[in-house]
């Protein structure tokens, strides 16, 4: 396929266009009507093929081979050695506390993190859909979280967190609230880190939904607004309806970063506790545990397992989004 | 998109007659179809957005301060609000004492890389899925959307075990090839030629003779070229900012910009302002690009955002 290329392009660059010129004959004009048909028929799949090429190397392979490691025991300082232990690893996955505990984990702060990041880029795109001066401004503004790596953004976050001298405590502390422990408490280090996680991605999403609003057809406002809807009833009776698979859109991509959540939470945790996510395991999610037991503990295959668990949480969203879509449909 | 509201501004004229628009809104026609949802911002929804403007800087800003002052200043209470004298002794020491050059250099590599190729081959398969007849084609992109929903974390232990083989452990290219094209480019090239390109001009490309590479050299390549460079800036930022797999494969000796900013966090350095330092510094490359660029990345967004 990836031949075809150089050989069509030799073909009819040398011999011109091939029906009128017919000087080489009938089999010069068959060569080219051949390299032709091959240049129609199979250029496309070698246009289309580096895409599939490194997919297939790097995503699907690698996904696959997973779930045969899942079932050895492999350790790190010997990658080559696979030991066979079947279900081993998904049994004492099973037992371990620790999975349950980032398994929970990853719900909670993937609930924190996306409800209110979805809500707010909505109210956001609605008040970048304004017509007004410096939009531009505004828009580029929101943006500017987007720009920042995990890393920076952790690092200033974990600052603004700090227990004794950080601004959100001092600031806390201007009203009368007590310092919070943010990070060794559950509850605050998991909404600290989600504050991370909707700092990056409002404005993101919250583009993504005014590209949408956007497209929305004017008449529809116009008609709304005629059955005398209040602006809030046409945000949620027009607007809402209109971005509907935008807003699915973005369900999607904030769900699969949940499950995925992980240097925010390594970055929170400052130093040896970062990979155990807290003295407690507080803030520890699925990707802290894959890592920890491959990179720390050194066992791949119980790593492997982690990731398939990842995998089935993802799954497992999926069709409980359906389900809701279904049952909500049942019922309106 | 943009030929998309360039067509809905074009309808915008035949639609004006028959509706009766308030003078006031008048003179600014381009506006017209936008008249029934299109409310002007009132003084509530400029301060909400200037709320949200400042919680979108604040952070940044505050780096800035942080970097700027010394490790004392920065453990006190009240934190500072204003910058200090030290900004750039600063980020020289973090320069150095941080890794953060070498990290820079490496992550200039890694994302010029990326986003290159992933320009390259997202245009040709682009282009193909757009323009070109050939078996499967649907089925194909089908493909390429449902790749969008496989996380890469997932294969994380066989990629290190095959990078390891290659001996690429600790080397840029364990960084690179993973990522060489990505769905999300694919489909965004095909979305924009699908609209932007004539089936025409490839037609009368064929008429002449022109083989696809050169129909793909001279007719797509002039008309790609926005998507092209906002596809390129977009990928650019994701790979530069792109942080688990680097930080599995790669370590403190070789490290890309977020990789060496985990290291900052990790209780080696004590300095907080020198760590505030490092963080400024691996954003500085991004936010200038955001700074001179950032009308064509908020509208690549958009526009990628928009699917049927």
């Amino acid at each position: 396929m990836a031949t075809s290329t150089p050989n069509a392009q030799a073909g009819t660059g040398s011999s011109g266009p091939p029906p009128e010129s017919g000087d080489d004959g009938r089999a010069g004009r068959r060569r080219s009507a051949l390299l032709h048909r091959l240049d129609v028929k199979g250029v496309p799949y070698a246009f289309v093929a580096p895409f599939f090429i490194v997919f297939a190397a790097f995503s699907f392979y690698p996904l696959i081979y997973t779930s045969w490691i899942s079932l050895h025991r492999v350790e790190l300082s010997t990658l080559d050695f696979m030991e066979w232990v079947a279900l081993d690893n998904y049994i004492a996955l099973w037992s371990d506390e620790r999975f349950w505990n980032a398994l929970g984990n990853t719900v909670t702060i993937g609930v924190i993190s996306t409800v209110p990041q979805l809500l707010m880029a909505l109210g956001l795109a609605h008040l970048l859909n304004y017509r007004m001066r410096a939009s531009l401004f505004f828009r580029v503004a929101s943006l500017v979280p987007y720009a920042t790596s995990v890393g920076a953004a952790a690092l200033v976050f974990t600052m603004l967190f700090e227990r004794d001298f950080g601004m959100i405590n001092w600031a806390l502390g201007t009203v009368g609230i007590d310092p919070v422990n943010w990070e060794a408490d559950k509850w605050p280090a998991q909404i600290a880190i989600s504050t991370i996680v909707i700092w990056r991605w409002t404005g993101y999403n919250a583009l993504l939904y005014l590209a949408a609003m956007q497209a929305i057809p004017a008449d529809r406002y116009e008609a709304a607004a005629i059955d005398g809807a209040s602006r809030w009833k046409q945000f949620t009776q027009v607007t809402v309806p209109g971005i509907r698979s935008t807003i699915v859109f973005t369900i999607v991509l904030s769900t699969i970063g949940a499950t995925q959540l992980f240097g925010e939470p390594l970055i929170f945790g400052q130093g040896p506790n970062g990979v155990t996510g807290g003295a407690d395991n507080q803030y520890q999610t699925l990707g802290l545990l894959l890592y920890e037991e491959g990179w720390k503990n050194y066992q791949m295959g119980r790593s492997a397992t982690v990731a398939w668990a990842m995998f089935l949480l993802l799954v497992l969203a999926f069709l409980a989004q359906r389900l809701i879509k279904r049952l909500r449909a049942r019922t309106s | 998109m943009t030929t998309q509201s360039l067509r809905v501004r074009t309808d915008a004229p035949a639609a004006r007659p028959p509706e009766e628009a308030p003078p006031a809104r008048g003179r600014r026609p381009l506006f017209r179809q936008r008249a029934g949802r299109q409310h002007h911002a009132g003084p509530l929804a400029y301060t909400l957005l200037a709320i949200a403007a400042i919680v979108s800087i604040f952070p940044l800003y505050w780096t800035m301060v942080a970097a700027s002052t010394d490790n004392t200043r920065v453990s006190q209470s009240p934190p500072p609000f204003l910058p200090g004298p030290n900004l750039f002794s600063n980020l020289a020491r973090a320069w150095d004492e941080a890794a953060m050059g070498k990290a820079m250099a490496n992550s200039l590599i890694v994302a010029g890389v990326i986003a290159l190729s992933t320009v390259l081959f997202a245009t040709l398969a682009g282009f193909a899925f757009a323009k070109l007849r050939f078996r499967g084609r649907n089925f194909l992109l089908m493909l390429v959307i449902a790749t969008m929903m496989v996380p890469p974390q997932l294969g994380v232990v066989p990629l290190f075990m095959m990078m390891s083989e290659l001996g690429w452990q600790q080397q840029l290219p364990a960084v690179i090839f993973p990522t060489l094209v990505s769905a999300v480019g694919v489909f965004f090239m095909r979305q924009y030629l699908s609209e932007a390109l004539p089936d025409e001009l490839v037609e009368a490309g064929r008429v002449d003779g022109a083989h696809s590479l050169r129909i793909f050299w001279s007719i797509v390549l002039p008309i790609a070229r926005p998507p092209m460079a906002v596809l390129f800036m977009i990928t650019f930022v994701h790979a530069w900012n792109d942080f688990f797999w680097p930080f599995v494969v790669l370590d403190m000796t070789n490290p890309t910009v977020p990789v060496a900013l985990t290291q900052l966090s990790a209780g080696y350095i004590r300095d907080q302002s020198l760590i505030m330092a490092g963080a400024l510094l691996g954003t500085l490359p991004l936010l200038a690009m955001f700074i001179v660029f950032g009308r064509q990345i908020v509208s690549g967004i958009m526009q990628g955002a928009v699917k049927g």
